[in-house]
């Protein structure tokens, strides 16, 4: 038998992306790519009112209009009985298009399907909607009075749409009131939105067998498969979901859009494909907003800095219908990651939802439900209370930190923490910045009266939902899902339920089977987003894809080496027991000469199996045991112009434990991208409504995205502390620079603000904002 | 109206709405789905594609029958005989992209960049590249990437700043 020229390692290396020699040559196939013959255009007609009764729809115009072949209206798909479409949460259901009133501005209030795209917008033009304005509910404060009863389909006649709490609430008050140091300060995370740059959409056609037949942006599309079937009452085996290369999704391609619903009505009224693409607008003013939690955040402490008890009442926004996509038994997500990365003895957090007329949502933006909301809450909760004690905020969070020797640590709110060094992740941020050296130039600076600040994140994440026991989307438990098959001559397919929206998944998951197998990375080859090939999974988001689709692909490997070992007994004349895996081939125990390589079992499945069963593959359905606990130390540096309000990021390190890497390259990759939203939250972003619902950041001029000229340089490191209970010891990684950036940028500009006595501002901190809370400051004094 | 548009050195002769966007005159009618359009702006630059050589134009900001009589480069153009552009090389080594979509107008933007200034630094590139959106990379890598293609990277920012 031959032996392998040199091991195989994959894993760990930074394997350049297989998916991109298409992307780089216009190649990619996105969801507006695509064209079918006899293909129609769909353009909704979207409503001008936040709240106003639909008096009467007139479509005689539009239906003049050269090329348009239907209008369809809520009336018409409430008489098909689809006239509502159950929200990913399970607790509440949308209108697909307005039926007798609409309940936010841009809502959807009628369906054109035409010859071409700009036939399908002139017949939504001349569609004459007759509106009588309803009294406007801006904001949560204001829904909570009831005085205005947004939603009276729904039996609870109130706008509160939940109360969620965990912790102990006496326990915690009692600690609280006892303690010796307290700090209480509302938080506000602002509505944003994940604006991935390619826009939701979809082709929907019945094919020959009557099958529908959906290409969609979809980061879950087995769950839309489900969906859809509960929805339409179409047998499962007849929808066949396609999510193609998406161009980004960050958690907005998780929901179900109305627009997709209407796709599909279309599709089988008129019998011809039809295609749905939503213009930038659309996107921002209808689709799934982020965050908008209003944070109540007290902190108990000791004299000398030890925290004594966390309490959190968040006030949620949750626009006109609950479609916050979280897992059913978490309506507000796994927000009870509050207490963060600090042994909190007790804690206490609520959240109390309220309808109000803007756009649904509520949706996990880069961030594993209501974790960067969280995140922020404490972390900026913990520079407050540093304030309070006249303590420097790394040596508060050093004495408040979970050591390294009190893992698996649980947490005051329920949480089994698995893994991590957070004494020494800070430490390795606190020697790249220069901690030492920028303290002394900050002093400096503040003697000649500049403004400079040095702000910290301490973040611990929560990913990778989940266990079964507690986490399910419309009941369907959130595992996931991998079927590997190798071919005869050594290359093979890996299949996931998980769907790369730009993570790389062709390149790392190909990694991952070639580690355990002993193969070359080159030759497997990763296919996600179709239902009809790949098992079923919960898709991607959250975080969740290395944790979950990634353990089950290391598992489904694992029972491929399983059978392989038989074949390769045979091969090598010895039993079973007397074969081992090493240095990435099979060898007989203890004669290194003896050896049979994975492509040469491979071979011998399909040519020379003996009495073993023929083929090589194998499929795994993994449940975590437990969540994975990525976090990370970030300092930001932020340089405050005294005249102008001007902030400048002067530098920003960045260091993630995300346990074990699978392409360092990539790692880095996601941690350049999140920072740079972390950064457009923190200091431009905001989806604002007016005191009369209306939207005021509906494109890109208003909704800002950070450009190449402000956007910072990174410098990023990594410590590996292994999750114990993951079978590569990887986590999660996407998200936490998005959900552990935005504290650092805040700290560092209030940390700047301080000698004014700025104690805390609200994001986004833009130029306006920090040059007023300055000339504030210093009228004052 | 008729227009006459070469891409990637192939002549089309199209009859088109007048107000046809030269965007979608592209992706539709020459079947050139690598140039996208990410937003109704002109703010995002997914829709860059090269006119008349070294000029950059936001596509989905003009119609197609300005195009009339030019000559249109679009990222299924930059490749010669199968081999890959050095900008495409710079974007595949360097981690430039992730999604992909943004990178066709990346890569036009900074071809143009590149006809009219040879050694470009970061600021140069980062100034170049500030009409074009990434919501996935930061824009670090493909600085980096750029630097690649035009043989500055690892040369000392200073220099161009």
């Amino acid at each position: 038998m031959s032996t392998q020229a040199k091991p195989l390692h994959s894993v760990g290396v930074p394997m350049k992306r297989k998916e991109d020699p298409r992307f780089i040559q216009g190649k990619g196939n996105y969801v507006d790519d695509l064209s079918f013959p006899g293909m129609l255009y769909l353009s909704l007609v979207r409503s001008t009112y936040p709240h106003a009764e639909i008096k009467n729809i007139d479509i005689s115009e539009a239906m003049k209009v050269p090329g348009v072949k239907a209008v369809i209206t809520g009336k018409d798909l409430e008489a098909a009985g689809l006239g509502w479409l159950p929200t990913f949460h399970g607790f509440d259901k949308q209108m697909v298009l307005a039926i007798g009133k609409v309940l936010f501005q841009y809502q959807e209030v009628a369906a054109v399907f035409a010859e071409t795209r700009a036939a399908a917008v002139d017949g939504a033009e001349a569609v004459q909607v007759d509106y009588a304005p309803l009294p406007v509910v801006a904001d949560p404060f204001t829904s909570k009075t009831d005085a205005v009863l947004l939603r009276p389909d729904r039996e609870a006649k109130t706008n509160h749409i939940f109360h969620w709490e965990v912790g102990d609430k006496e326990g915690t008050a009692r600690a609280m009131a006892s303690s010796p140091k307290r700090i209480k300060q509302r938080i506000w995370f602002q509505r944003c939105h994940p604006a991935p740059l390619e826009p939701c959409g979809c082709v929907a056609y019945f094919d020959t067998m009557g099958r529908l037949q959906f290409h969609v942006t979809s980061q879950a599309p087995h769950v839309y498969r489900t969906a859809l079937s509960l929805v339409t009452g179409i047998p499962e085996d007849k929808i066949h979901v396609m999510s193609p290369d998406l161009g980004g999704g960050f958690g907005n391609k998780v929901p179900v859009y109305p627009g997709y619903v209407c796709a599909i009505v279309g599709a089988l009224k008129i019998g011809r494909p039809v295609k749905w693409i939503e213009t930038r607008t659309e996107n921002l003013t209808s689709t799934g907003f982020a965050r908008d939690y209003h944070m109540d955040v007290e902190i108990g402490a000791t004299e000398d800095g030890k925290v004594t008890a966390l309490h959190v009442a968040t006030t949620a926004d949750h626009g006109a219908f609950d479609a916050a996509a979280d897992p059913s038994k978490y309506p507000a997500g796994i927000f009870g990651i509050v207490t963060g990365s600090y042994t909190f003895p007790v804690a206490h957090a609520e959240v109390d939802a309220y309808f109000t007329n803007k756009a649904p949502g509520g949706i996990a933006y880069r961030c594993s439900f209501r974790v960067t909301e969280a995140s922020f809450a404490i972390e900026r909760g913990m520079d407050i209370l540093a304030d309070e004690l006249g303590m420097d905020a790394v040596e508060l969070r050093k004495k408040n930190f979970i050591r390294k020797d009190q893992f698996p640590y649980p947490s005051a709110l329920g949480f089994t923490y698995d893994s991590g060094d957070y004494h020494k992740t800070l430490d390795v941020a606190l020697e790249k910045i220069g901690y030492t050296a920028l303290l002394k130039e900050q002093a400096a600076k503040r003697a000649r009266g500049e403004l400079m600040g040095i702000g910290f994140s301490t973040f611990t994440e929560v990913v990778g939902a989940g266990p079964s026991k507690h986490f399910d989307i419309l009941g369907i438990k959130m595992f996931d899902s991998a079927e590997i098959r190798i071919h005869p001559t050594g290359s093979g397919i890996v299949r996931t339920g998980a769907k790369s929206q730009g993570q790389g998944h062709e390149t790392t998951w190909a990694q991952v089977v070639a580690e355990e197998l002993g193969l070359d990375p080159q030759n497997i080859m990763v296919e996600e987003g179709d239902t009809d090939t790949a098992p079923y999974g919960l898709g991607t988001y959250a975080s969740r894809s290395t944790p979950v689709a990634g353990a089950a692909i290391v598992m489904a490997a694992r029972r491929i080496r399983e059978k392989a070992r038989k074949i390769a007994a045979h091969l090598l004349e010895v039993g079973e027991a007397d074969v081992e895996w090493t240095d990435y081939k099979f060898q007989v125990k203890g004669v290194p000469s003896k050896t049979v390589t994975m492509k040469e079992v491979a071979f011998a499945a399909y040519t020379n199996m003996a009495q073993n069963e023929p083929g090589l593959e194998a499929t795994y359905y993994y449940d975590p045991p437990n969540m994975t606990y990525p976090n990370g130390a970030y300092v930001a540096v932020v340089d405050v112009d005294r005249d102008t309000g001007e902030t400048k990021v002067r530098r920003f390190v960045a260091v993630d434990d995300c346990g074990v890497i699978i392409n360092p390259m990539v790692v880095e990759g996601q941690i350049h991208g999140g920072l740079t939203e972390g950064f457009a939250m923190a200091f431009i972003q905001e989806i604002q409504y007016d005191a009369e619902g209306n939207n005021l950041n509906t494109n890109f001029t208003d909704y800002l995205v950070p450009t190449s000229l402000e956007t910072p340089h990174w410098e990023t490191a990594n410590t590996v502390t292994p999750s114990p209970h993951h079978p590569m010891g990887a986590k999660g990684v996407g998200e936490s620079p998005n959900v552990g950036s935005p504290a650092a940028f805040v700290n560092a500009v209030i940390d700047a603000l301080s000698p004014l006595g700025v104690r805390h501002l609200d994001m986004p901190l833009t130029r306006d904002k920090v040059w007023r809370a300055i000339r504030d400051a210093e009228t004052r004094t | 109206m008729k227009v006459h548009v070469k891409v990637n050195g192939v002549a089309y002769e199209r009859d088109v709405e007048p107000r046809t966007l030269l965007a979608y005159f592209l992706r539709e009618d020459c079947g050139l789905t690598g140039t996208h359009v990410g937003c109704d702006t002109s703010s995002c630059g997914c829709c860059v594609v090269v006119m008349d050589g070294a000029r950059a134009v936001k596509s989905c900001a003009m119609f197609a029958v300005q195009a009339d009589g030019h000559e249109i480069l679009t990222v299924e153009g930059l490749a010669e005989g199968g081999k890959l552009h050095a900008l495409q090389q710079g974007f595949w080594d360097q981690h430039g992209l992730q999604c992909g979509y943004c990178t066709p107008g990346m890569l036009l933007t900074s071809y143009a960049l590149l006809k009219h200034q040879a050694n470009p630094g970061e600021a140069d590139i980062r100034e170049g590249l500030a009409g074009n959106l990434c919501r996935c990379t930061g824009y670090q890598n493909i600085v980096k990437a750029v630097q690649q293609a035009a043989g500055t990277l690892g040369q000392p920012v200073a220099a161009n700043t």
